[in-house]
């Protein structure tokens, strides 16, 4: 008895600047700066520097849409998704639907457009969110633990998906074209810089906000952190973990879902195939960024972005390797990715 | 002498033998018994399956790691004896060469992933080489002056194995002899010599080690192996076999491309065979091998009866059209790794340890 109320003692009585404040890791962001600085001269011209660039952190914001949830639900969890695929596949598909139906009611009034395209992220959220739900009741729960079993169980989840798009939409590609109003560009002095990919920075942006926010400042958010860091801990504090994480795995395939709809748009076109092809750069993402780290995936996923532009306008043979080339270099660097997630 | 043969490693199920012996059987008499380019081209595929899968099951199976690199491997062999074969002239020093090269090469990248990757966790493997072989999957798209891009390479056999090669003037029991007979029965002893290598390896010191590795690397480690170490070598054996297969089905195909080696389908394959047939059991990969790629030829006639039975019924329909068998392996697979993770094989081996058992302690007819 009296252990404890010591203990409780010194708790309250220690003064809060005896926790040492963490030491911000900048490096990551100063090889991001880095990188867009070193293709100012190797690109040559400004303007078009600036239109890859921006093209680069709208690629890379897309992506860090769909990646975020997977390197959640690997932080918070240890279960690597491998059918995450499925979800953007299921987004962008419903994106088709979505705003087939609604292009006649839209027409070619601007704000009807914005609005279709609204709810075609809208549903496709809510939609790849609900499947989210089914997928981790029916594959994840049973293999909790088990890696072995949890990777070949959602690659299986993620062929029988692939099929089942396949009856709903049919085997063949699917154009998705841009609303009028989202295509074209703005001219900034030479540069083009196309108003969908403008879109796009912003709408990750506003993903990495909310995510930040929620992350840093809510309970949830603590909650998560401290999952990530020590799960039995939080368990044993009471917290079921099991229910938070069903949150998250929802949450991450809804965000999937979301950047589905944004790849779509961004490529124009979907395929069935479309969620195994993201789901590879999605993968090197979070390696990079260091398995279930938020802001490293965010980082790995703009590194990626921009490397894929710049690299592709400097020697299109190399591109395709670029984030190859990426991955190793980093890991050459930092084994454990950018920002190395303690306890992995 | 059979038990030497099998490398002490016996079916240890009736059930499980009389199907072993059925295939082997019939993959030996296939061209006389099942005449016909199709169902010869169909006992091919499952001679290099054979091996292609029995190579992986030495990885996951034994050593308990998942790779998604399998077929880049598979495609440098292909690719290598395609390339021999092209540049140099068809002949048999243009398949060893094809074939020496390509087995270096997969050497070396198996190696070096193996070095890079395999000290960490099982999960970070699996999608370093999901990453690796997508880019040798463009790679192999892009340098289409090298390896003819999408279309691929189309080229010609040694004459042994050229299907204009006709030393007899008569058919014998019935069938032609020409080169494709020829290049059928080298697979067949290729894939069986190799299938015996592959249980001789298994069944090692080494492969206990592997298999120790599997059940708990930490105590494997503890024990005194170096698990980095007997995971690469693992790593670097399967690619090997892979190579061969893929050099096996170069030569029966006489063509090379990225669908029929490279593509992320044939790896899906893989897994569906493996899991299926049973993991961590030689056999597995026959049986496995067997189903799905009779599946594979002949699901899609049995769908499409189906498919007409339910014409009219708007979702059934679509879900049994004879496109979508994919759909049902996939359901079988998932199936099979929460209900039967040995598989097949394991499955049948679980019963003959039972009936025994249950003959002396139930009354008969139970």
């Amino acid at each position: 008895m009296s252990t404890t109320t010591t203990s409780t003692a010194v708790a309250t009585t220690a003064p809060a600047a005896a926790i040492p404040k963490a030491n911000f890791d900048w490096r990551p962001l100063a090889l991001l700066a880095a990188l867009m600085a070193m293709g100012l001269p190797a690109i040559g011209s400004p303007s078009t520097w600036l239109t890859l660039t921006v093209a680069g952190l709208a690629m890379g914001m897309i992506i860090f849409v769909i990646a975020s949830g997977l390197t959640l639900v690997f932080g918070l969890m240890d279960v690597l998704n491998f059918g995450h695929g499925v979800f953007i596949a299921v987004g962008a598909f419903m994106a088709t639907t979505v705003m087939g139906g609604m292009a006649g009611w839209a027409g070619e009034s601007p704000g009807l457009q914005l609005l279709s395209v609204a709810a075609a992220m809208a549903v496709a959220m809510a939609v790849a969110g609900a499947l989210g739900w089914a997928f981790e009741r029916v594959i994840v729960r049973p293999v909790y633990g088990l890696h072995l079993k949890q990777i070949l169980i959602t690659m299986g989840g993620m062929i029988v998906g692939e099929e089942l798009i396949k009856v709903i939409w049919g085997p063949l590609q699917i154009a998705l074209p841009l609303p009028s109003a989202l295509r074209g560009s703005w001219l900034l002095g030479d540069a083009s810089i196309e108003k969908y990919r403008v879109l796009a920075t912003l709408i990750g942006g506003g993903v990495l906000a909310a995510l930040l926010y929620t992350l840093n400042r809510t309970k949830v958010g603590l909650l998560i952190r401290a999952g990530v860091q020590d799960r039995e801990m939080v368990e044993s504090l009471g917290y079921r973990i099991k229910r938070l994480f069903v949150g998250v795995f929802v949450a991450g395939s809804a965000l999937a879902g979301l950047g589905g709809v944004m790849w779509g748009l961004y490529q124009q076109n979907v395929t069935p195939q479309i969620g195994a092809q993201v789901n590879t750069l999605t993968f090197i993402v979070i390696i990079i960024g260091g398995l279930g780290s938020t802001l490293g995936c965010f980082v790995g996923a703009l590194l990626v972005g921009l490397m894929a532009n710049y690299t592709g306008f400097l020697a299109p043979k190399v591109a395709l390797f670029s984030n190859i080339g990426l991955m190793v270099a980093v890991l050459l660097w930092r084994p454990q990715g950018l920002y190395p997630v303690t306890n992995r | 002498m059979l038990n030497r043969l099998l490398s002490h490693d016996l079916p240890r199920s009736r059930w499980l033998s009389a199907a072993l012996l059925l295939i082997l059987i019939g993959l030996a008499v296939a061209p006389f018994a099942f005449p016909g380019s199709k169902a010869l081209g169909v006992a091919a595929k499952v001679l290099v399956f054979i091996l292609l899968v029995a190579s992986y099951d030495l990885l996951l199976g034994y050593t308990g790691i998942v790779s998604f690199a399998h077929t880049m491997f598979f495609g440098i062999g292909a690719y290598g004896v395609a390339i021999a074969s092209t540049r140099l002239g068809a002949g048999w020093g243009a398949v060893a060469v094809g074939t020496a090269g390509a087995l270096v090469l997969s050497l070396a990248l198996s190696l070096v992933i193996g070095l890079f990757s395999l000290r960490v966790k099982a999960i970070f493997y699996a999608m370093i080489t999901l990453a690796v072989a997508s880019a040798f999957q463009t790679l192999a798209s892009q340098l289409s002056d090298f390896t003819g891009g999408e279309d691929g390479l189309s080229f010609k056999n040694p004459a042994l194995f050229s299907p204009s090669f006709e030393p007899f003037e008569n058919p014998v029991l019935g069938v032609a002899v020409d080169g494709k007979l020829f290049t059928y029965y080298g697979l067949f002893v290729v894939v069986l010599l190799l299938f015996g290598l592959l249980l001789r390896i298994v069944n090692s010191p080494f492969g206990r080690v592997l298999q120790a590795i599997r059940e708990n690397d930490f105590r494997a480690e503890a024990i005194g192996f170096r698990t980095v170490v007997y995971r690469t070598l693992s790593n670097v054996l399967s690619a090997l076999f892979a190579t061969i297969a893929g050099v096996l089905l170069a030569l029966w195909l006489r063509y090379t491309g990225p669908d029929t080696t490279l593509s992320f389908e044939i790896m899906l394959d893989i897994l569906l065979i493996v899991v299926i047939g049973g993991m961590g059991t030689m056999y597995g990969a026959v049986v496995g091998a067997l189903l799905f790629v009779l599946a594979q030829n002949y699901l899609q006639d049995l769908l499409k009866l189906g498919a007409t039975a339910l014409e009219g019924v708007p979702v059934l329909s679509a879900l049994v059209s004879p496109d979508r068998w994919l759909l049902w392996l996939g359901v079988l697979f998932v199936l099979s790794v929460y209900h039967f993770p040995t598989g097949v094989v394991g499955r049948l081996r679980a019963l003959a340890l039972q009936l025994p058992a249950s003959a002396t302690t139930k009354k008969p007819g139970h």
